[in-house]
C-alpha cells in the first residue's frame, strides 16, 4: 500500500482536511454526554428549567454542527479517493502500455485487465473508508476515555482495561478470519471454475457419460467451500455478541465504581450517566471499525496485486537510433546471426540458432508445421521480443539500438489474429499511417482486396464495433491487412493472414503485394507450400531449427522436410491429374 | 455474517432479474423458497426465537441499568442486584446472538449448496439446446452469484427484518408503558431519517446509473486495448490509446465523485435527525422529571437514561429495514432466477427405453427433418444408411449441416421427423448412456478439464494403467510434447486446457479416445489444427482407430476424406451427392468443384 500512497500527494489538502473534520464531528459527539450529565445534575437536581432548555439548544446546535463538518468530510474524502482512483488507473494503465510481448505473454491479458478495473475500484472505496473513519473510530474510542477521565480517574481505568481487552478480541478474531475469508474466495473461485468448464463440456461429458462423475467432483469442491464458509462465518459470528457482552460488563462495573464513588461524594448521578454513555459510544464505534478493517484488509489484498503489476518492468530498454530506409546493396536488409529465442527462462528455446538475411525488395518464405517456430523468428523483426541467443541486424545494425516506433513503423505485421478497434474504418486503417490521406487509404483498401468490404459497410466513416464484431473473419483479415499496406513500410509480414481468405482472393493479394510502388521486402508465414512456392528463397522450420534454405525447387531437390510437407499435401492433388 | 463475494462475481442482470421473477410471480416464488427450506425449517424456528429472545433482553438490558442509576447512592443492595441481572441479560443476549448467528450461517451456506449441486446436476442433464442457446455466463451467473445472493439477502434479511419488527415494537411497547409523550416524540422524529435516506437514494440514482455508464466505457476501453495489446504495440499506438483512455477517465472520475459524495450524505443526515431526536427526548424527559415530581408522569434520570439510550436504538431498526426491504426484494429476484433454471426440463430415457448392447456399429437415418430455430428450415428428409465398419464422411460447405448430423447422431438433439436407428433400435427407445457410449467422439473444439494431463485422458477409461496411458500418447504423437513439459503426465493444465496449443489438446482429445474405442467413430475436424506432417505420422494410430469401426468423418482435408466407403455431400441441409470419392469425380458434380478448389487453394474442401 505504501507504494500507492504517492497517488494521494495530488490531494494532501483533501487527505488532511477530511480526517481533520471527522475529528471535529467526533469532538461534538463526545461533548453531548458532558451536556446530558450538566443537565442532569443542574437541570434535573437543581429543577432549572432554563438550564435544560439551554442544554437543549446546545444539543441542537452540536448536532447540526456535527452535520456540517461530517458533509465537508465526506466531500473531501470522496474527492480524494476519486482523484486517487484516477491517477492510479492513469499511470496503471500507462505502465501496462509499456510491457513487452513477454509481459504480456507471462502476466496473461484477463489478470491485466482486472487490475485496471475491480483492483481499482476496491483501492478507491479503500481509501474513502479510510479517510472517513479511520482516524474517527480510534478518536472517539480514545476521546471516550480521555472525556472519562476529566470526569473521574478512578472509573476510567475502567475504560483502559475493556478498551485493551476489546483490542485484544478484536485483533484476535480478524487474524482468524481473514485468512478464511481469503479460502473461501479461492474455493468460490475453483467452484466457478468447475460450472463454467462443464457447461464448455457439456458435448464430451456427455460423450464419455461422465455425468455422474462431473456431479460427484463438484459436490465435493461444493461441499469444501461450504465447510470453509462455515468456519469463517462462526469466527466471524462471535465478533458482536463478544463485543456487546464485554461492553456490558465494563458499563455495570462502571455504575457499581459509580454507585461507590456517588457515595462518597466524589461525583454526581449525572457524571455516571455520562461515563455510561461514553461506554455506549466505544461499543458503536468499535463495530464500525471492525467493519474498515475487512474493508482494509481487502484494499490491502488488492494493492499487493496492483503492486505486483507496477514491479513488472518491461525488459525491452529502448534503442535511440531512429529508423531510416537505406539502399545500400551491399548490406542486407535483415540479417539473423545465430539467433535463439526463449519465452521463458525455464522453457525449451522455441527457436535455435537461424542464421540467414533477407535483401531489400525480396519475398521471402517460412514454412514449417505447428509449432514449428515461424512466428517466433518473424516477432524478432519489429522486436516483439529480444532474441536471448545471437543477433537480429536491420541495415547493418542491431534492431536493439534503434527507437521502437520509427522500427515499428518501418515493420508492418499482419498477425494471425485479425484485431480491429471500436471506431471508424478511417481510424482503424490510419493505424498504419496517421498523415494517409483518404486516398492514400482508398489505395491501401484496394490493395487489400477488400474495396468491396468499404463500399458495403458504407465507406472509410462506416463504424467498427469492438473486436470487429460486425465483421466476418474474412472481412476483419482484409482490413487488417489494408491496414498494414496503409504505411510505406519497409518490411511486411503476412502471418499466416491469408487463411481466412478464399483462393482467387489470395491470389489477388499476393499480386497487388508484389506490384507495391515501394516495393517492400515481403515475409510470408505460411504452413503450405501452395502459399510459399512462388517466393525468391523459403525458410523451412521444424521444431525450431532451421531445416532448409532456397527456393522451391531447391528445397524440393535438398530438404526432406521440405518436401514431406510438399507431398502430404500434394497427394491427392496428383490423383486428380 | 456471510461473504461478500460483490468484487468477484458477476452479478445477475437486473432487467432479467425483473423477468424471471414476472414469470413466476412473487407469491409463487415465496411458496417454493419455502417448501425448499423444508429441511431447514427447524432451525429457522430456532433462529427466530433466539432472535426473539436476544431482542427481548437487549431491551431489557438499559432498564436494569437505568434502575441500578437510580439507586446510585440509596441503596446499594439494589444497586448489585440490579447489575447482576443486567449482567445476566448481556450474557444471554450474547449468547443468543452468537448461536442465532451460527444457525443463520448454516441454513444461509447450505441452502447455497444445495442449489449448486441440484444446480449441476441439471446441468449435466439440461438438453444441450438450452445450452447452446443460453450464454454461459448467465447460467454461471445464476449458480454462482444469485444462489449467493438469494441465501445473502433471503435469510439474512429475513432475519434482520425481523430483529428490526420486534425491536420497534418492544422499544414502542417498554416507551410507552414508561411515559407517552416522550414516546410520542421519538416516534414522531424518527421516521424522518427514513424519508431523507429515501429522498438521498433516489436522487443519487441516476449519478450512479452515469458513474456505471462510464465505468462499463472504461472498462471496453481497457478490454480492448490490453486485451490487444500486441497490436497496440506493433503500431507503436500507446499515445494515443491513453489519451482517449484520459479522457474518459476524467469524465468517470467526475461522475463518481458526484455519485459518492451525494450518496454518502445519507449516513450524516440520518446522524443530525437522531441527534435531534435525542435531544427532544433529553429536553421533555428532563421537564417531566421537574415538573412531575411526585406524580404519576414523574421520570427518574434512570428512566430518562433509559429513554435516551432507546433513542439511540430506536431509529437504528428503521434503516436497517428499508435496506432490508430492497435487499428482500433483490433475493426474491435472484431465488426466481435460480429456479427459472431449475425448472427446465432435462432429457430423460422413455420408461421402456433399452440398453443398447454388443452394438455392430448400422446406423440408419431415414427421412430426417430438422432445424434449430423451427422457422428456419436447415435438414430435410435426410437419408444416410451406414454398414457397420463403413466410413462414412460429410463434406460440404460451411453452415451446410454437417455438425447438426453429429448432434442427431448422438441424441444431442432429437429429430424433428423421420427415424434415427442404431442396429435396427430407434435411438429414442434406447437409452442417452448407451449411445453415447457407443460412439467415441473426438470434436475440432477441443475441451479439456482443469487437473492433470493424466486426469484428462484417464477420463475415457478411469481404470486405464499409467502404461497404457503412455502407450495410447505415442500412438498420437502426444507422448512427444508431453514429455517435454515441465512435469510430464502430471502438468496441471489450466481451465479449457491453458498452456497448451490447439493442435496439442487436439492430440490429447485424439489419444483419449484411443484408450477406450468404442464400436462408433465421430471424427468432426478432429485434425483441423495438427500440421500435416504430425497427421501423416498418427495416421497409422487413426487407421487402429477406424478399423472394424463405423465412422462418421467430417473433414476439410481430402487426405482424410479421399479413403472413405460413402462420401456424402451436402449443401444446404440436403443431400446432393453420395457415393465414392471415384465415382464422384468421374460424376463431375459440386463434389467436383469442391475437390478442384481445394486442391488449388490449400486443398480445402469444405
Amino acid at each position: 500500500m505504501r507504494e500507492l500512497l504517492k497517488y494521494l500527494n495530488n490531494y494532501k489538502k483533501e487527505c488532511v482536511l477530511a480526517p481533520l473534520f471527522k475529528m471535529l464531528e467526533a469532538v461534538f459527539e463526545l461533548i453531548v454526554p458532558l451536556v446530558i450529565a450538566y443537565m442532569i445534575d443542574r437541570g434535573i437536581k437543581g429543577s432549572e428549567p432554563k438550564t435544560i432548555t439551554v442544554c437543549f439548544v446546545i444539543l441542537l446546535l452540536l448536532g447540526l454542527c456535527g452535520l456540517a463538518v461530517s458533509v465537508t468530510a465526506q466531500y473531501f474524502a470522496a474527492k480524494a479517493a476519486t482523484g486517487f482512483s484516477k491517477d492510479l488507473r492513469h499511470d496503471l494503465f500507462s505502465h501496462i502500455l509499456t510491457f513487452g510481448f513477454s509481459e504480456i505473454d507471462n502476466t496473461g491479458t484477463s489478470k491485466l485487465i482486472t487490475r485496471c478495473t475491480s483492483d481499482v475500484n476496491i483501492l478507491q472505496n479503500g481509501v474513502n473508508m479510510f479517510l472517513r473513519l479511520f482516524l474517527r473510530s480510534p478518536f472517539i474510542v480514545l476521546g471516550a476515555m480521555i472525556m472519562a477521565f476529566t470526569i473521574d480517574a478512578v472509573s476510567a481505568l475502567v475504560f483502559v482495561f475493556v478498551i485493551i481487552l476489546l483490542g485484544i478480541a478484536v485483533t484476535l478474531i480478524m487474524r482468524a478470519n481473514i485468512p478464511m475469508l481469503k479460502m473461501a474466495q479461492t474455493k468460490l473461485d475453483g467452484v466457478l471454475g468447475l460450472v463454467r468448464e462443464n457447461l464448455s463440456g457439456a458435448r464430451v461429458i456427455r460423450a464419455f457419460t461422465l455425468e455422474e462423475h462431473q456431479i460427484n467432483d463438484f459436490h465435493g469442491a461444493n461441499s469444501e467451500l461450504t465447510g470453509v464458509q462455515m468456519r469463517a462465518g462462526s469466527i466471524s459470528g462471535l465478533l458482536n455478541p463478544l463485543t456487546y457482552v464485554m461492553i456490558n460488563i465494563a458499563i455495570v462495573i462502571l455504575i457499581k465504581v459509580g454507585d461507590v464513588r456517588t457515595d462518597a461524594g466524589i461525583i454526581t448521578t449525572g457524571q455516571v450517566v455520562a461515563l455510561y454513555n461514553y461506554m455506549s459510544q466505544i461499543l458503536l464505534e468499535l463495530i464500525k471499525f471492525a467493519n474498515l478493517i475487512v474493508t482494509l484488509n481487502r484494499s490491502f489484498a488488492s494493492a499487493i496485486r496492483v503492486n505486483e503489476i507496477f514491479d513488472t518492468q518491461p525488459s525491452m530498454k529502448n534503442g535511440s537510433i531512429q529508423y531510416e530506409s537505406s539502399d545500400e546493396s551491399n548490406v542486407p536488409l535483415i540479417e539473423f546471426k545465430d539467433v535463439s529465442l526463449k519465452y521463458h527462462q525455464n522453457a525449451d528455446e522455441a527457436i535455435s540458432n537461424i542464421t540467414f538475411s533477407i535483401n531489400r525488395k525480396e519475398t521471402f518464405g517460412i514454412i514449417g508445421g505447428t509449432g514449428s517456430g515461424k512466428t517466433s523468428v518473424c516477432s524478432l523483426i519489429p522486436r516483439f521480443y529480444d532474441a536471448t541467443g545471437g543477433k537480429v541486424l536491420i541495415n547493418g545494425r542491431d534492431v536493439k539500438e534503434y527507437d521502437l516506433t520509427s522500427l515499428r513503423k518501418s515493420v508492418h505485421t499482419v498477425m494471425q489474429k485479425a484485431v480491429l478497434f471500436e471506431g471508424t474504418i478511417r481510424e482503424n486503417l490510419k493505424w498504419g499511417n496517421e498523415d494517409a490521406s483518404d486516398d492514400e487509404l482508398m489505395k491501401a483498401v484496394e490493395n487489400a482486396v477488400c474495396s468491396e468490404v468499404v463500399s458495403v459497410k458504407g465507406g472509410l466513416d462506416a463504424g467498427i464495433e469492438a473486436g470487429g464484431k460486425n465483421l466476418s473473419g474474412g472481412q476483419r483479415q482484409r482490413l487488417s491487412i489494408a491496414r498494414a499496406l496503409a504505411g510505406r513500410a519497409d518490411i511486411l509480414i503476412f502471418d499466416d493472414s491469408s487463411s481466412a481468405l478464399d483462393h482467387l482472393t489470395d491470389q489477388k493479394l499476393r499480386q497487388n503485394i508484389a506490384n507495391l510502388p515501394n516495393d517492400p521486402a515481403v515475409i510470408m508465414i505460411a504452413q503450405r507450400t501452395v502459399s510459399v512456392q512462388d517466393c525468391d528463397r523459403i525458410l523451412v522450420l521444424e521444431d525450431g531449427q532451421m531445416a532448409g534454405l532456397g527456393t522451391h525447387e531447391e528445397l524440393l531437390e535438398t530438404c526432406p522436410v521440405y518436401k514431406e510437407i510438399y507431398d502430404s499435401q500434394n497427394r491427392v492433388a496428383d490423383e486428380v491429374e | 455474517m456471510a461473504m461478500d463475494t460483490s468484487g468477484f462475481v458477476p452479478k445477475g442482470n437486473l432487467n432479467a432479474d425483473a423477468d424471471a421473477l414476472k414469470k413466476t410471480g412473487k407469491r409463487g416464488t415465496i411458496k417454493r423458497i419455502w417448501v425448499y427450506l423444508k429441511s431447514y425449517r427447524p432451525k429457522i424456528l430456532l433462529s427466530l426465537i433466539l432472535a426473539a429472545v436476544s431482542v427481548i433482553y437487549t431491551l431489557l438490558v438499559p432498564i436494569k441499568i437505568g434502575e441500578a442509576i437510580d439507586m446510585i447512592g440509596a441503596d446499594p443492595k439494589s444497586v448489585y442486584h440490579e447489575l447482576l441481572l443486567a449482567v445476566l441479560f448481556a450474557l444471554i443476549v450474547g449468547i443468543s446472538q452468537f448461536a442465532m448467528n451460527l444457525l443463520n450461517n448454516s441454513v444461509t451456506y447450505h441452502t447455497v449448496k444445495d442449489m449448486r449441486n441440484s444446480a449441476i446436476e441439471k446441468i449435466e442433464y439440461l438438453p444441450l439446446s438450452y445450452i447452446d442457446s443460453h450464454p454461459s455466463g448467465d447460467i454461471v451467473s445464476r449458480i454462482v452469484a444469485d444462489a449467493d445472493q438469494f441465501a445473502d439477502g433471503l435469510l439474512m434479511g429475513f432475519t434482520q427484518a425481523f430483529t428490526g419488527v420486534m425491536t420497534i415494537v418492544g422499544t414502542l411497547a417498554i416507551m410507552l408503558s414508561m411515559n407517552v409523550v416522550i414516546t410520542v416524540v421519538v416516534v414522531l422524529v424518527t421516521p424522518l431519517s427514513i424519508f431523507i435516506a429515501r429522498f438521498i437514494s433516489k436522487h443519487t440514482y441516476d449519478m450512479f446509473r452515469i458513474q456505471s455508464t462510464e465505468r462499463g466505457q472504461q472498462t471496453g476501453l481497457i478490454d480492448e486495448m490490453i486485451g490487444n495489446e500486441k497490436t497496440v504495440k506493433a503500431f507503436s499506438k500507446e499515445a494515443d490509446v491513453i489519451k482517449k483512455f484520459d479522457e474518459i477517465n476524467e469524465r468517470l472520475a467526475a461522475s463518481s465523485l458526484k455519485a459518492i459524495f451525494f450518496s454518502s450524505l445519507t449516513n450524516p443526515c440520518t446522524r443530525f435527525v437522531n441527534a435531534v431526536c435525542y435531544a427532544l427526548v433529553a429536553l421533555t424527559g428532563a421537564m417531566f422529571s421537574i415538573s412531575g415530581k411526585g406524580s404519576i408522569s414523574g421520570i427518574t434520570v434512570g428512566t430518562l437514561t433509559v429513554f435516551l439510550s432507546y433513542a439511540n436504538q430506536y431509529t437504528k431498526p428503521f434503516n436497517e429495514i428499508s435496506s432490508v426491504i430492497s435487499e428482500l426484494q433483490n433475493a426474491l429476484a435472484c431465488a426466481a432466477r435460480v429456479f427459472e433454471l431449475m425448472d427446465e426440463e432435462t432429457e430423460s430415457d422413455v420408461d421402456t427405453a433399452e440398453t443398447l448392447k454388443n452394438c455392430e456399429g448400422n446406423v440408419d437415418i431415414k427421412g430426417v427433418d430438422f432445424s434449430y430455430d423451427k422457422n428456419k428450415e436447415l435438414i430435410k428428409d435426410l437419408n444416410i444408411s451406414a454398414g457397420s465398419a463403413q466410413r462414412v464422411a460429410i463434406v460440404g460447405p460451411t453452415g451446410c449441416g454437417k455438425t447438426t448430423i453429429i448432434n442427431l447422431l448422438m441424441r444431442f438433439y432429437d429429430v424433428d421427423a423421420g427415424t434415427l436407428c442404431v442396429d435396427d433400435k430407434d435411438i429414442r427407445n434406447l437409452t442417452r448412456k448407451s449411445l453415447r457410449s457407443s460412439y467415441g467422439m473426438v470434436l475440432q473444439d477441443t475441451w479439456l478439464k482443469k487437473g492433470t494431463i493424466m486426469d484428462n485422458l484417464r477420463l475415457a477409461k478411469p481404470d486405464a494403467d499409467k502404461e497404457e496411458i503412455i502407450e495410447a500418447a505415442k500412438a498420437c504423437h502426444a507422448h512427444v510434447f508431453i514429455r517435454r513439459m515441465e512435469k510430464g503426465y502430471d502438468t496441471m493444465i489450466g481451465e479449457d486446457g491453458e498452456g497448451l496449443s490447439v493442435g496439442q489438446k487436439q492430440l490429447l482429445c485424439v489419444t483419449r479416445v484411443m484408450l477406450n474405442i468404442p464400436p462408433m467413430l465421430i471424427l468432426d475436424e478432429a485434425t483441423s489444427s495438427i500440421d500435416t506432417r504430425t497427421e501423416m505420422k498418427i495416421q497409422s494410430a487413426f487407421y487402429k482407430l477406424m478399423q472394424g469401426r463405423t465412422c462418421f468423418i467430417v473433414a476439410h482435408r481430402l487426405s482424410t476424406i479421399r479413403n472413405c466407403d460413402i462420401i456424402l455431400v451436402m449443401k444446404d441441409g440436403k443431400i446432393i451427392e453420395t457415393g465414392d470419392h471415384k465415382t464422384l469425380l468421374a460424376a463431375g458434380g459440386f463434389y467436383k468443384k469442391l475437390y478442384m478448389a481445394g486442391v488449388g487453394n490449400n486443398e480445402y474442401a469444405g
